[in-house]
């Protein structure tokens, strides 16, 4: 029997509301497949399954909040019937959802069963459309709650009041709250050294111009897709920037994902991955970009994005600023960052000529890496953006 | 921004489409030298003379199939019928002709007619020019309706149903004449969306023409008492624009449709069955109809109002719909 446990879907993440079951007991499951929406602070995760199976038990009902690692189903192995299952289970109860969290839950049940509860109600009662679908969704049962609509109804409002639900919590609020305790212990524990690199951006400019010119407006890559591409190369030749201080040592990453500090409209911000950004070509790195951006805005990334960027790049030069000195993502040892393109003075052949500039910057982990690594990798990044044909 | 009345507005669309266009004209009773009987053609029979504002004899019949039969030939004519009550004398060419041709005809045909017409009740001329038969007008295939329930509306949608190329029936409500208001120089050409007049959470009050003053007033004195109301204004009535109604029912999740025909077949029956289909599972209440009583008008005052739909009447539907 497999079991299928709640992830962390990063580092500021200890507990998850199960929002939404994908499949049901008895649906066969591809490895990769997305099997459930977790909230998190931040947002709604669809949360993939890594095993392929057959579902067989869902132990987590829907709005439930439980802790990171909490099993929320079980799924049969290849060739396992649930006979086995089923006696495997009696043999080892360890299988049950772990201990779940007490506070919201506690509180709902309370009210529900404070509610008149004394006979079965001889009549069928009104409860309005809503309010039944309601309280399906918030596993209320609606038998016990008192009505106060038209007729003595049961209405939306009721169904909440008996669910005991304050009001909906502060997505902005809890996603600070996400934000300051992952930069917090950044600050507290990873040593950040700073450097910062100026690269010359005419040639890189002039050459996506040139393929822009020749792809339709829908397909126009973007300078941020080049720079993405061009960090995912350089990182090729500085591992030790690409990866994660884990259990007191650094553990270098197999992929490249590449985590884009994406800022909400209603505030606060999110670094979902992108996968493998080395291996993938251009326009394929722009869709992924654009995608990854509206989903990220729309509140539906997917597990594995949320839980494996590798190094987080940041780009405020939209918004206008020369240079970005990041704080790194734990437990994540880099950071680059990119500043505003625009025209300054450079000199070059003995020469004084207006070029565009970008001033590249790496907050690196000192535990990790060290500063003549963290030079190499810029130093890189700047050749990489010279030769953009080779992106 | 300019001050005008309902008539107004509807006089300066007239005056504008005569202006514009040489194959428009206009024809009806008394709509020449008496300058039509709410006034609203006053003074363009001098402006345009008789062969463009035409007044023609008590048929009905004769001159709506006039006008069906000039549309055919390519004139754009903009038909008065005194009131909604004298247009069932009309109704044969405005269902089996006008809005048919363009179906029997396999397309060859089509009938860029504009017939407005008053409707409604409020100013006691008893049963015979009170009645609300606009949601009769709402069923047929082949042409559309508009309400006009403001005075901006009231300038600018003539010009659309003008352009278009099929029969529109305009109902103007004859309590709204006088209403006045400042409106922006810029037209609002569209003759497809309802508009939400007032924004609300708590009940969705769907409304159009005449009802819509009374519907806003409810919403005022409702938002006195903690209950926000909003509002959403028809001004189409075929086709009916569900998008806006079921968007403001989901998000309000009880409705109220006002409506000052009879309840019995009406318009608000038909939106409140659309609502049944569509937002079943989104409503926290049984909707509601604010319609007239099923009487014929009564002519004594306090007897026809209290036939018609009234504030009073809209903020007891929806106390009701929220159990209070």
């Amino acid at each position: 029997m497999i079991e299928f446990k709640l992830p962390s879907l990063g580092a500021d993440m200890d507990r998850g509301k199960l929002l939404e079951w994908k499949v049901k007991p008895g649906d066969v499951i591809k490895r990769g497949q997305v099997v459930a929406v977790v909230d998190t602070s931040k947002a709604a995760v669809e949360v993939e399954i890594w095993q392929d199976g057959t579902l067989f038990e869902q132990l987590v009902p829907i709005g439930e909040t439980v802790p990171v690692g909490t099993v929320l189903a079980t799924l049969l192995e290849p060739g396992e019937t649930p006979e086995q299952a089923a006696s495997r289970k009696r043999e080892a109860p360890a299988a049950r959802p772990a201990p779940r969290l007490a506070p919201a839950t506690a509180v709902a049940a309370a009210a529900v069963v404070a509610a008149p509860s004394a006979a079965p109600l001889a009549q069928r009662r009104p409860v309005s459309p809503a309010a039944r679908r309601h309280a399906s969704e918030l596993n209320v049962d609606i038998d016990k709650v008192a009505g106060t609509g038209p007729h003595g109804a049961v209405t939306i409002e009721d169904v909440e009041k008996a669910a005991g639900r304050a009001a909906p919590a502060d997505r902005y609020a809890e996603m600070r709250k996400a934000i300051a305790a992952a930069m917090s212990r950044s600050k507290r524990e990873i040593p950040h050294y700073y450097l910062s690199e100026t690269i010359p951006m005419q040639l890189a400019a002039d050459w996506l111009a040139r393929e822009n010119e020749k792809r339709p407006v829908t397909e126009r890559v973007l300078m941020g897709a080049l720079q993405l591409k061009a960090v995912a190369l350089a990182l090729a030749k500085a591992p030790e920037l690409n990866g994660f201080w884990l259990d007191g040592k650094f553990q270098a990453a197999t992929g490249v994902h590449i985590g884009v500090a994406i800022s909400i409209r209603q505030g606060g911000l999110i670094a979902p991955a992108i996968h493998d950004v080395d291996k993938k070509s251009l326009p394929e790195l722009m869709r992924a970009l654009s995608d990854l951006v509206s989903r990220a805005r729309a509140g539906s990334l997917r597990s594995s994005e949320m839980s494996d960027p590798t190094i987080t790049v940041t780009n405020l030069g939209e918004q206008g600023v020369e240079a970005v000195f990041g704080v790194i993502y734990p437990p994540q040892v880099a950071l680059v960052g990119f500043g505003r393109i625009e025209s300054r003075p450079w000199a070059e052949n003995a020469a004084l000529l207006a070029v565009p500039l970008v001033t590249a910057s790496l907050s690196g982990d000192h535990r990790a890496s060290d500063g003549i690594r963290g030079a190499r990798f810029l130093a890189g990044l700047r050749e990489r953006l010279q030769h953009p044909e080779e992106l | 921004m300019s001050r005008l009345s309902y008539r107004e507005g509807m006089r300066q669309a007239l005056r504008e489409a005569l202006t514009g266009d040489p194959r428009v004209f206009l024809m009806g009773e008394d709509v020449g030298r008496y300058g039509g009987t709410y006034a609203v053609t006053k003074g363009l029979l001098d402006e345009f003379g008789p062969e463009r504002v035409r007044d023609a004899p008590l048929s009905e019949l004769a001159f709506v199939g006039a006008g069906v039969g000039a549309a055919l030939g390519g004139m754009r004519p903009i038909v008065e019928v005194m009131t909604v009550n004298f247009s069932l004398l009309a109704l044969d060419q405005i269902v089996n002709n006008a809005a048919l041709y363009h179906h029997m005809s396999g397309g060859q045909f089509s009938v860029p007619l504009v017939i407005r017409m008053a409707t409604g009740a409020g100013r006691q001329v008893a049963a015979q020019h009170s009645h609300s038969f606009e949601n009769w007008y709402a069923s047929i295939p082949g042409i559309k309706v508009l309400a006009p329930g403001t005075v901006e509306d009231a300038r600018d949608m003539l010009a659309p149903a003008l352009a278009d190329p099929d029969p529109v029936v305009i109902f103007e409500h004859a309590q709204l004449y006088n209403t006045e208001a400042d409106v922006p120089e810029a037209r609002n050409t569209d003759i497809r969306s309802a508009a939400v007049r007032r924004e609300g959470k708590t009940v969705s009050l769907i409304t159009y023409g005449g009802s819509l003053p009374k519907t806003l007033q409810a919403a005022t004195q409702l938002a006195e008492e903690g209950i926000a109301a909003e509002v959403v204004d028809l001004r189409v009535l075929r086709p009916l624009d569900m998008a806006t109604i079921l968007a403001s029912v989901r998000k309000c999740r009880r409705a109220v449709v006002i409506d000052e025909t009879w309840r019995t077949g009406s318009l608000a029956a038909e939106i409140v069955a659309r609502i049944a289909e569509e937002a079943f599972y989104d409503l926290d209440a049984p909707p509601a109809r604010v319609c007239s009583e099923e009487v014929p008008i009564p002519y004594a005052k306090h007897l026809e109002e209290a036939a018609l739909p009234q504030p009073a009447k809209i903020v007891a539907a929806v106390k009701a719909a929220l159990g209070r």
